[in-house]
């Protein structure tokens, strides 16, 4: 197909080093978005943070950890609309607080209360999809229906590494391309799926590659820097508008923490290089960004971290206080005109437990 | 009303449903150009254009994935998979996400699709032309199913299934498409999910079946005229499945013979005697029997007869339950 070139190979930056590598700059981004950004990558990190330890304190149940990866889904979801719609997985659980969802229904998925179910279509933001890679046909089908109905809106679809070898993403990008959705295939390459490293997942070079089969271009993209993530992305959605169809965006990361919480990396992974990203992570690299730049200080910093952390403590308190749920909700909800068995084993199991 | 084979009759439901509504669309291989390769989908593409009559790539769990996105754009789309055994791909969707995302977004979300199918065998065809999944689909939560086994009905149960609020999957017994035919409402038709059908009275023995299997219970029930007079109970719709209907016939005759093309391990037949053993015991004058395809795979055609439940062994089953 003309005009879907060979993916690139080098990573997309905007963010120097602050010694050898100059800073660069996003057009059209003002003050108040960078320190919007930051805003956000601080809520995340300090929701993931938080995490870890309210699991550790019986607090909430299995936590998929999404440290170092702030900028991916930060950088991303700032480049688009309201009206348009994200399909996280469950590396980005938290990704509706960016579009104002509360943290306690976050938190409540975590704890496996239904107060953690919410409705998508309040925040245009799809369920967590835990099996990998199969809500990719979903966000291809949601973009062409759109398309279909001559709205505006794209949709984002995240998912990692490993979710390239399933099935179901290949079938959602080949729709996605054939159909022109207005999609962004957004994959966050962290290089591990559990303890399988990207070396057994493809014998391509890279995950890019993959989107010239499809006919679609494939961007590399440093996905520790915030910025640069948010430009790839803008460019891609506005070419979804435009009508000309999915782009794919591999975003390079490294996991530095463990899968989840019920995961002990040590038996598998290099320490050190955990240790040397964990140097380099997405949060801190924007901050010196930010002090260079000379927008950011102690005093702001501070009290964003301060925010964060009292939207934490009330999230985690009004997540607890959800009062238990009631059993009738194993029945509900399921079919819209439910069979009538369904009622009669429910009274039958109220029967039984004497209610 | 007109008299259309069972495969014109699923084509006319198709052109009063997209009439009807325009949120409806049609999506499957081959479904739009060719008109589907049974033609359960001709005449949609130039009568309602090519965006609700959609050639897809030939993939399965695409078609199924992607139909769960345009449910939530707003649109109805009835899926076709082309063959029964080449929808396996798609059970991956069906039970990780069609049947649950309804609950999943607590009834914020509805997903009104429909997957619909040619299913079972005796058409001489190659391998995995034949089967019958049903229990596959009867089993996931969140999905219902239902089977005709007359134009009338195959016309009817799909204008249901498409207007109905969660997901349905129609399985359509292709040994009829062509050779059954029979009266046909025009215009809009419809025959709610629910409700069993009493294709044929009698007081001493029913029999159970549906799909391919209605006109073997009906000609086993000829075959015995004279000697017993059988009841045959056309369920037509799994789930939600019309309990009171078996009750009431079987309460009435006291025998029971379950017929099921699919393999006899945990299928449907398996179910439906469950339902009589925990709720008709003292009403039951003999054991339930099933008459069942075999636990084995879907055989060489040049002798698949011999897999088929036939008139000879239904006739036979019903006279064990008589004689018990």
């Amino acid at each position: 197909m003309a005009g879907v070139l060979p993916a690139e190979s080098d990573l997309r930056r905007v963010i120097g080093d602050g010694e050898t590598i100059p800073d660069g700059e996003v057009e059209g981004l003002e003050e108040r978005d960078l320190l919007e950004l930051y805003r956000w990558m601080v809520l995340l990190r300090t929701y993931d943070e938080r995490s870890v330890a309210f699991h550790r304190q019986g607090r909430i149940g299995t936590y998929a950890i999404f440290w170092n990866h702030e900028a991916m889904q930060a950088g991303s979801v700032y480049a688009l609309e309201r009206d348009d719609w994200i399909f996280p997985s469950y590396r980005e659980s938290a990704i509706g607080l960016l579009r104002g969802m509360p943290v306690e229904t976050v938190l409540s998925w975590w704890r496996g209360h239904p107060a953690g179910w919410w409705n998508p279509l309040d925040y245009n933001v799809a369920s967590i999809c835990v099996p990998i890679g199969t809500h990719v046909p979903h966000a291809a089908g949601l973009a062409w229906g759109k398309k279909l109905r001559g709205e505006p809106a794209c949709a984002i679809a995240f998912f990692g590494d490993g979710a390239t070898s399933e099935g179901s993403f290949h079938e959602g990008a080949n729709f996605a391309a054939v159909m022109r959705a207005p999609l962004v295939l957004f994959c966050n390459n962290n290089q591990w799926a559990i303890s399988t490293p990207l070396s057994a997942q493809t014998a391509a070079e890279t995950l890019a590659d993959k989107a010239a089969g499809y006919g679609m271009p494939g961007v590399r993209v440093d996905g520790g820097d915030v910025l640069a993530v948010y430009e790839v992305t803008r460019d891609a959605a506005a070419r979804a508008r435009a009508g000309k169809g999915p782009t794919f965006i591999e975003a390079v990361s490294y996991r530095t923490a463990p899968h989840a919480t019920a995961d002990d990396p040590r038996a598998y992974i290099d320490l050190e290089r955990v240790e040397e990203e964990k140097r380099r992570e997405c949060l801190g690299r924007y901050e010196a960004y930010l002090r260079r730049a000379g927008v950011l200080n102690d005093e702001l910093a501070e009290s964003t971290r301060g925010e964060a952390t009292d939207a934490l403590r009330a999230g985690i308190a009004a997540a607890e206080a959800e009062p238990p749920a009631d059993i009738g909700l194993v029945f509900e909800h399921a079919y819209g005109s439910p069979p009538a068995s369904l009622a009669e084993e429910l009274a039958e199991l109220r029967e039984v437990l004497g209610e | 009303m007109s008299e259309l084979t069972l495969v014109e009759a699923i084509n006319d439901a198709f052109h009063v449903e997209l009439g009807r509504d325009p949120n409806v669309m049609v999506m499957g291989e081959d479904v739009g150009r060719a008109g589907g390769v049974f033609r359960a989908t001709a005449g949609l593409r130039d009568k309602f254009g090519v965006e609700r009559c959609v050639d897809t790539p030939l993939a399965e769990a695409g078609i199924l994935g992607t139909a769960v996105g345009l449910c939530m754009a707003g649109w109805r789309p009835v899926c076709e998979m082309q063959y029964d055994a080449f929808s396996y791909p798609c059970l991956d969707q069906l039970i990780t996400h069609v049947g649950r995302y309804r609950w999943r977004t607590q009834g914020g979300m509805e997903f009104p699709l429909v997957v619909r199918m040619p299913y079972g065998g005796g058409v001489r065809a190659p391998e995995l032309h034949d089967d019958s999944p049903e229990a596959y689909y009867v089993h996931t939560p969140g999905v219902k199913v239902a089977i005709p086994s007359t134009p009338a009905d195959a016309k009817g149960l799909l204008a249901a299934a498409i207007r109905d609020p969660d997901p349905v999957v129609v399985l359509e017994p292709k040994l009829h498409y062509r050779t059954m035919r029979g009266e046909v409402p025009t215009g809009e038709h419809v025959v709610p999910l629910g409700e069993a059908r009493v294709a044929r009275e009698g007081d001493d023995v029913t029999i159970v079946a549906y799909g391919a299997m209605v006109p073997v219970a009906e000609a086993a029930a000829d075959a015995l005229e004279g000697e017993a007079a059988v009841e045959v109970l056309d369920i037509r719709s799994l789930k939600p499945l019309d309990e009171n209907a078996l009750l009431a016939s079987v309460g009435k005759t006291g025998r029971a013979v379950i017929v099921q093309e699919a393999p006899r391990v945990a299928g449907f037949g398996a179910e439906l005697a469950a339902i009589l053993a925990e709720k008709a015991m003292l009403d039951l004058h003999a054991p339930v029997i099933r008459v069942t395809g075999y636990d084995v795979p879907y055989p060489y055609w040049q002798i698949e007869d011999a897999y088929m439940p036939s008139v000879e062994r239904v006739v036979a089953a019903v006279r064990k339950t008589l004689e018990f």
